[in-house]
């Protein structure tokens, strides 16, 4: 029998499988498809101090084996997430991981205290890495000093193990990783999208609203697993993968590469039950590479 | 309640000019799905799946037809899907057309692709016992389909942009030849949406949108439209895709 469960800081997960911030809403949709409490755990959709109507359309654009999207964070604002949508997620049997966002240290500060009154949340994931707002997101995840401070600052309100999510768009991301261990992360997820554009041929302008968008799905998988064996031999504390996961052999290799646990984004759009049938599927693709649990897995892809 | 499953392509045809009817067999879609909702198929090699309206169903023979138009490398590739090969689908995806008890004379104003929902409307409407009014719009006279179906519903217009059949314009230019009616349906480009509200200002009206969109079931927020009360949204995958023409903000 292959033992799935996987130990985190604030998390005992019973599978290393969740759906990616952003891709999965509050998981309501998503529940008229399978029981989610069949999931390691659920990472919610970007949470800000007030609600945000996010960009103009369009908002996606398909790209060779992936997407762009600049939807700007789009939410009801945390007070309301926490009064509607967080009672509904804890109907399931999985943790849920709040991903929270701001423009400012101190928007970052009160979402981040707000969570303190959800018990059901068992973690927060610090977005300091979307490419898509104007104002906070990736400033302070393209800057070292800027990203140890705000997850400092949220480590000092917050009751809550905090995972960082780096941003892929640095020159140097085992840096970024090392300051925000420093500033007391308890782990890190990565990668969030990479910043990209798309020129309609016939408008001659980018397809996207918003110009730029972040770039999503298959074709950014390998530069996700470069990053994760890079920083993993760098840090001491967990790291959630991400970054074009659709195959349970996708799961192993951001295993082998020193992940602990996968989130899957884009794929959901394509197959609404990839994350329920990677959760079906792993046990024989660890078998078949010879491990008997995900926690044998984590990091024998490394190459010191 | 959206299914994912394999419909097995029945019959392909080209009707128009770059514009492919796919008939397609599926026991659950073609019992549950109301004029108006879509299917969202994906298409081998494309990450994000595509949203087509349902141009009819044939419950007996349990089938669901969809027109899409070759607008690029994703409907290319969905063009050249063969009889008997299946097709991976979400669906039926969306609202639907309301349709009011009262009214009894309804205009039809469809656009180019916006044209294939107005027909598994107009069958539905007439199969009610309700009077129908069509006008469609096309770009030329060789993009130009489905004018005999229509016909067959009711008094038809056919409007081509170059005026190489029936009527020469837009729609718009065509609302003066119809008499009156209760409540109007359309479907088309955002620009003839615009249009077709602003004249039709004082009328009752439902309108269809179609957007880019990512997972095509309310959670990714990517084909969100603002609504008219201050600072609100609709999802038009979810909520939509059909609106009452007062209640969004084109």
């Amino acid at each position: 029998m292959t033992d799935l469960r996987i130990e985190l800081p604030g998390l005992q997960l019973k599978n290393p499988i969740m759906p990616a911030s952003g891709c999965f809403g509050f998981g309501r949709e998503y529940s008229n498809f399978y029981d989610l409490s069949k999931l390691g755990a659920i990472i919610t959709k970007a949470a800000t101090g007030t609600k945000r109507y996010g960009n103009n359309t369009p908002r996606v654009a398909e790209t060779s084996s992936g997407m762009l999207n600049a939807i700007g964070l789009q939410n009801p604002g945390v007070e309301k997430i926490i009064a509607s949508e967080v009672p509904f997620l804890s109907n399931f049997d999985t943790s849920i991981i709040a991903n929270i966002a701001g423009s400012s240290i101190e928007e970052y500060v009160a979402v981040a205290a707000a969570f303190n009154e959800a018990p059901q949340v068992a973690a927060l994931e610090l977005n300091i890495s979307c490419p898509n707002v104007k104002e906070g997101g990736i400033q302070f995840g393209t800057d070292p000093l800027m990203a140890a401070e705000v997850t400092a600052m949220v480590k000092r309100v917050s009751d809550l193990p905090v995972y960082v999510k780096l941003s892929p768009n640095v020159s140097n991301i085992v840096e970024m990783a090392k300051a925000v261990e420093k500033a007391g992360a308890d782990g890190l997820s990565m990668i969030n999208t990479l910043t990209g554009m798309q020129i309609n041929l016939k408008s001659r302008k980018p397809l996207l609203a918003n110009k730029t968008g972040g770039l999503s799905g298959q074709a950014i998988k390998p530069v996700a697993i470069r990053m994760i064996h890079d920083v993993s031999q760098h840090v001491s504390i967990p790291i959630i993968g991400m970054g074009g996961v659709t195959s349970a052999e996708d799961v192993l290799e951001f295993l082998l590469a020193g992940a602990s646990a996968v989130a899957v984004g884009t794929a959901n759009f394509q197959n609404p039950f990839v994350c329920s049938e990677l959760i079906d599927e792993l046990p024989s693709i660890l078998d078949k590479y010879g491990f008997s649990s995900v926690s044998d897995v984590i990091g024998k892809g490394v190459i010191v | 309640m959206i299914k994912k499953v394999e419909m097995l392509i029945s019959q392909r045809r080209i009707i128009a000019l770059d514009t492919v009817e796919l008939t397609l067999k599926n026991k659950y879609i073609s019992q549950t799905a109301r004029p108006g909702q879509f299917l969202h198929i994906l298409v081998e090699g494309h990450s994000l799946r595509r949203p087509l309206s349902i141009a009819s169903i044939n419950k007996v023979a349990e089938t669901i037809t969809v027109l899409f138009k070759i607008n690029g490398p994703g409907t290319k590739k969905l063009s050249e899907y063969k009889n008997g090969m299946y097709l991976d689908v979400l669906g039926p995806n969306g609202n639907g057309f309301q349709i009011e008890e009262h009214d009894n004379t309804i205009l039809l104003i469809g656009g180019g692709i916006g044209v294939p929902p107005m027909y598994f409307l107009g069958k539905h409407l007439v199969e009610q016992g309700k009077k129908v009014i069509s006008i469609l719009g096309f770009q030329s006279a060789g993009h130009v389909f489905y004018e005999d179906e229509f016909e067959a519903l009711g008094r038809t217009i056919i409007v081509t942009n170059d005026g190489s059949y029936g009527e020469k314009g837009f729609v718009t230019d065509a609302l003066r030849l119809v008499e009156d009616f209760e409540c109007y349906y359309t479907c088309g480009p955002l620009p003839m949406l615009k249009a077709v509200t602003a004249k039709l200002n004082d009328c009752s009206g439902y309108i269809s949108l179609e957007e880019r969109m990512g997972c095509g079931v309310g959670a990714c927020f990517a084909c969100v439209i603002p609504t008219n009360d201050h600072f609100g949204y609709k999802k038009i995958c979810k909520d939509g895709p059909v609106f009452h023409s007062k209640e969004v903000s084109l």
